[in-house]
């Protein structure tokens, strides 16, 4: 940390310096994504500044337009529902320090499952329609996530990687089933498949909205994953496992077992994410369906420190980042890349604001040689 | 001897004080070394010692004082800066690339690039000459605790330094190994090198060092000339109170056989390993058997075996408490009364960044810590706070993650949540490695309790010394190989030095009449 830059004459000068806290500091692992969002918000006031926006306003349209009435915040949570669910499970794997990137592949995956479904049995009225829907999104999920735990466990390759690259080949998968075999012939040709019947679509929780039964999923969900982290005795074997591998093998604790609850608990997350989305809101199968989830999930884990119940408050963050750059496509002419600028600061501060989880800022006095 | 000569000391430092968040590690610390002069560092485990030899080797600056070098005041900016000046140093705890070969770690401390072959003839030399024996083109990972110091020693001593420090470097060496060092180090020494010897024995300083300076709690308590002094009067200086000496009755009635090794044989999978030979090993409830033997001879694979981190294919050749356990998980092992300490501490023994209280939790879950799957976190940190209480852990408490501790104090929550665990037999590695006296000996006198209680106790330690004070049998583990097991009364350390280069009786038995 410290400067070779010379003063005049050789007297004390004063640099700042990062010292190592003697204990990470409790209270900045809260404060840091808080101070994040705030650098956010402000970042984000002299980006509309500099594109020639009124910041107040702009920050308005932004931040508060998407809570001014009942609606907007079920569109909010609505939002928010994928991001948690997917989160949740990612957090699972990360906290054992197995690397899930490719959620977006097994979001797509889950999507296509509970589509398989929903189109095997149209028109049936069944009412085992959407619990089959569930368990085929979070099986495809699960499956899709399963790769990578294989090669993990089998060759030592890394999670990283083949996640990621198992997204694209999902979402090309979506694309080839909307594209040829799931067409909806009555589609005027559009990559998509036909509107699924009301039996394969989730409840509407409030009359007149569209946020449906998949958010109290989420919460459920969450609260299975707080309990499961903070709680089960499996949860901290596999949080040894991650942090020290040796350790865990001296308990007697199975390493292998950590990377597939790692991966499969990020996975079937992640396709139930993706089911909740054909059934909810869309309706159907596209080729767009994810709109960056998966990715957007590792960012609120992060944020959300990992824990279910930041999750749940990073998540709506999050949504309010989506439906907010929507906001400012439609109000402020601003293009669609605003919400992930925007990401992208949250990310950029939060990790910069972590240093001093472990580090402290300190005044030191050097003597200036020459 | 280089005793009073005229020329200003090679290092001098004045007035050192260091502080880090919430501790003074050095408190105006002064300190001489002459040119030729061996000078011993003294002091228990969180003395201020390590702090003063980095402040020394530029690894950290001091928060105030001077270092002055060969009469010239200087601040020293980093390591490479301390080894242009002609400071080397042999760290206590390893400074190597593990996934590089002994030849390339030699080579990345040296200025340029060093040609490689050249290089490897160069360490097999000074290894010869000093008599450290190390295969340059190893790769570190697969090496033992004792080879990667000597590793690191023979580093240092490539760059024919003018002041050497040496954080504990015995430890883990044979005691012919330890007079082969010391001859080197006179050697050194006598050729105008100047030596910094840290170490907590009192023996080898009194042994090698010309002068010495006492250190307790960051602070000088003491200088002295070791030769004028007896080992208890710098355990006065050192400590401040008489060193604890274990009471060690003997072994009252042995009872049955808790460990059998019956022809354990066991090739090496990883080709750096070493493959173990037709092991016989038994040991009873109510004794303490000792394994010596300079590190790896086979203690790694053969501990691994035993716990069950690395298990057989068949189970025959490894009985605990009579049943035939070789092919048993460490969870089993442990349900039927096993404990465990390892070599390593932090990140096997402990995870880091865990609380003790979570530490606890690691091995000792079957003690009422679990309720249908889910962690009694009221009974974990109860546990956590007993180990910390009976065995005066320094700890703020059982949230205190385990890489706050010392290395000593780590080492007796270790200890304590596998004791307090009342195991039918327990295995410890290096039991006081790198650990102060008071706390060595604090440690030693609990494994004699234990045994007193009528658990088996089976101790790997390449403390010669420790053993002796400990023991009831002790065996030599060499190139895989273990000799007989000798009542320690009816052998000597001497006898255990020349068997720890595998030559004991029936060693060989091709060779018929064996030369003693």
């Amino acid at each position: 940390m410290r400067s070779e830059a010379r003063t005049g004459g050789a007297g004390l000068r004063w640099l700042p310096m990062l010292e190592a806290r003697a204990m990470p500091s409790p209270a900045m692992r809260w404060l840091s994504p808080v101070i994040a969002a705030l650098l956010t918000i402000a970042g984000g006031a002299v980006l509309f500044a500099a594109l020639g926006k009124d910041p107040v306003e702009a920050l308005g349209v932004f931040f508060l337009y998407p809570l001014r009435d009942l609606y907007a915040v079920s569109e909010l949570l609505l939002k928010a529902t994928p991001l948690m669910l997917i989160a949740a499970g990612l957090a699972v794997g990360f906290r054992a320090n197995v690397w899930n990137i490719g959620a977006e592949g097994q979001f797509v995956l889950g999507a296509i499952a509970a589509t398989g479904v929903a189109l095997a049995v149209h028109d049936s009225g069944s009412a085992w329609v959407l619990p089959a829907m569930l368990v085929a999104g979070a099986a495809g999920g699960a499956a899709w996530a399963a790769i990578p735990a294989l090669l993990r466990t089998r060759f030592n390759a890394s999670e990283i990687l083949v996640s990621l690259m198992l997204v694209y080949i999902a979402q090309l998968a979506a694309s080839w089933l909307v594209h040829g075999p799931w067409k909806d012939p009555q589609g005027f040709n559009f990559p998509q498949t036909l509107m699924f019947d009301e039996a394969a679509l989730l409840p509407v929780l409030i009359e007149g909205t569209r946020l449906n039964a998949a958010f109290p999923v989420a919460i459920g969900l969450l609260v299975a994953a707080w309990v499961f982290m903070q709680r089960s005795f499996v949860g901290f074997q596999m949080q040894v496992a991650g942090q020290a591998e040796a350790a865990a093998r001296y308990a007697g604790f199975p390493v292998a077992r950590t990377v597939w609850l790692g991966m499969l608990a990020g996975g079937a997350a992640a396709g139930v994410a993706g089911m909740s989305e054909v059934a909810g809101p869309m309706g159907q199968l596209t080729e767009h369906v994810s709109n960056q989830y998966g990715f957007a999930a590792i960012i609120v884990a992060f944020v959300g420190r990992l824990h279910p119940v930041g999750i749940a408050l990073a998540s709506l963050l999050m949504a309010l980042l989506y439906i907010g750059g929507e906001q400012a496509q439609q109000y402020l002419n601003l293009p669609a890349s605003i919400s992930k600028v925007f990401q992208g600061m949250l990310l950029f501060f939060l990790l910069g604001a972590d240093v001093f989880i472990q580090y402290r800022l300190r005044l030191a006095a050097w003597r200036a040689r020459g | 001897m280089a005793h009073g000569m005229p020329a200003p000391p090679r290092l001098s430092l004045r007035g050192i004080r260091k502080v880090y968040p919430g501790v003074v590690a050095n408190d105006g610390i002064d300190l001489d070394v002459a040119p030729g002069e061996i000078h011993a560092v003294l002091g228990e485990n969180g003395a201020g010692k390590s702090t003063l030899v980095k402040i020394a080797y530029g690894v950290t600056q001091p928060t105030s004082g001077e270092i002055v070098w060969e009469g010239r005041r200087l601040s020293l900016r980093d390591p490479a800066h301390a080894r242009s000046l002609g400071i080397g140093m042999v760290f206590q705890h390893f400074s190597l690339f593990e996934s590089l070969t002994v030849v390339e770690n030699a080579a990345l401390a040296l200025p340029g690039r060093p040609d490689l072959v050249d290089l490897s003839h160069r360490i097999e030399a000074v290894a010869k000459r000093y008599g450290l024996p190390v295969d340059p083109g190893r790769l570190v990972h697969a090496m033992s605790v004792g080879e990667r110091q000597r590793v690191e020693i023979i580093r240092c001593l490539l760059q024919n330094p003018k002041l050497l420090i040496m954080d504990e470097p015995t430890s883990v060496l044979t005691p012919q190994a330890v007079r082969r060092l010391f001859e080197t180090l006179r050697k050194l020494a006598a050729e105008g090198c100047s030596i910094l010897y840290i170490s907590h024995k009192l023996d080898e300083i009194r042994d090698l060092c010309h002068t010495a300076t006492v250190l307790r709690a960051g602070r000088v308590t003491g200088r002295c000339r070791p030769a004028d002094e007896t080992p208890a009067s710098m355990a006065r200086m050192m400590i401040g109170d008489d060193l604890p000496v274990p009471r060690h009755a003997k072994a009252v009635g042995v009872g049955d056989t808790r460990l059998h090794l019956l022809r354990l044989s066991r090739p090496s999978a990883d080709p750096f390993g070493v493959s173990l030979k037709e092991i016989e090993l038994d040991v009873r409830a109510g004794e303490i058997v000792g394994i010596a033997g300079v590190s790896g001879n086979g203690q790694q694979e053969l501990l691994r075996v035993i716990s069950g981190e690395d298990p057989l294919e068949v189970a025959p050749p490894l009985r605990l408490f009579g049943y035939e356990a070789g092919t048993l998980s460490v969870e089993r092992r442990r349900a039927l009364g096993l404990g465990f300490v390892p070599e390593e501490r932090l990140g096997r023994g402990a995870v880091p960044q865990m609380s003790l209280a979570q530490n606890a939790l690691l091995t000792a879950h079957r003690k009422d810590m679990l309720r249908a799957g889910l962690i009694d976190f009221a009974a974990m940190r109860r546990y956590a706070a007993e180990c910390i209480a009976r065995f005066d852990v320094k700890a703020p408490g059982p949230q205190a993650p385990a890489r706050a501790l010392s290395g000593g104090n780590l080492q007796k929550f270790i200890v304590a949540r596998e004791v307090l665990q009342r195991p039918r037999l327990l295995v410890v590695s290096q039991p006081t490695w790198g650990v102060d006296v008071g706390a060595a000996a604090f440690l030693r006198q609990q494994l004699i309790d234990l045994r007193d209680s009528g658990s088996a106790v089976l101790v790997v330690s390449e403390e010669l010394d420790e053993l002796f004070e400990i023991c009831d049998r002790i065996a030599v583990i060499a190139a895989g190989r273990l000799s007989p097991l000798r009542p320690v009364h009816e052998t000597s350390v001497e006898e255990i030095g020349v068997w720890m280069s595998g030559m004991w009786p029936d060693a060989v038995p091709m060779e018929p009449a064996d030369a003693q």
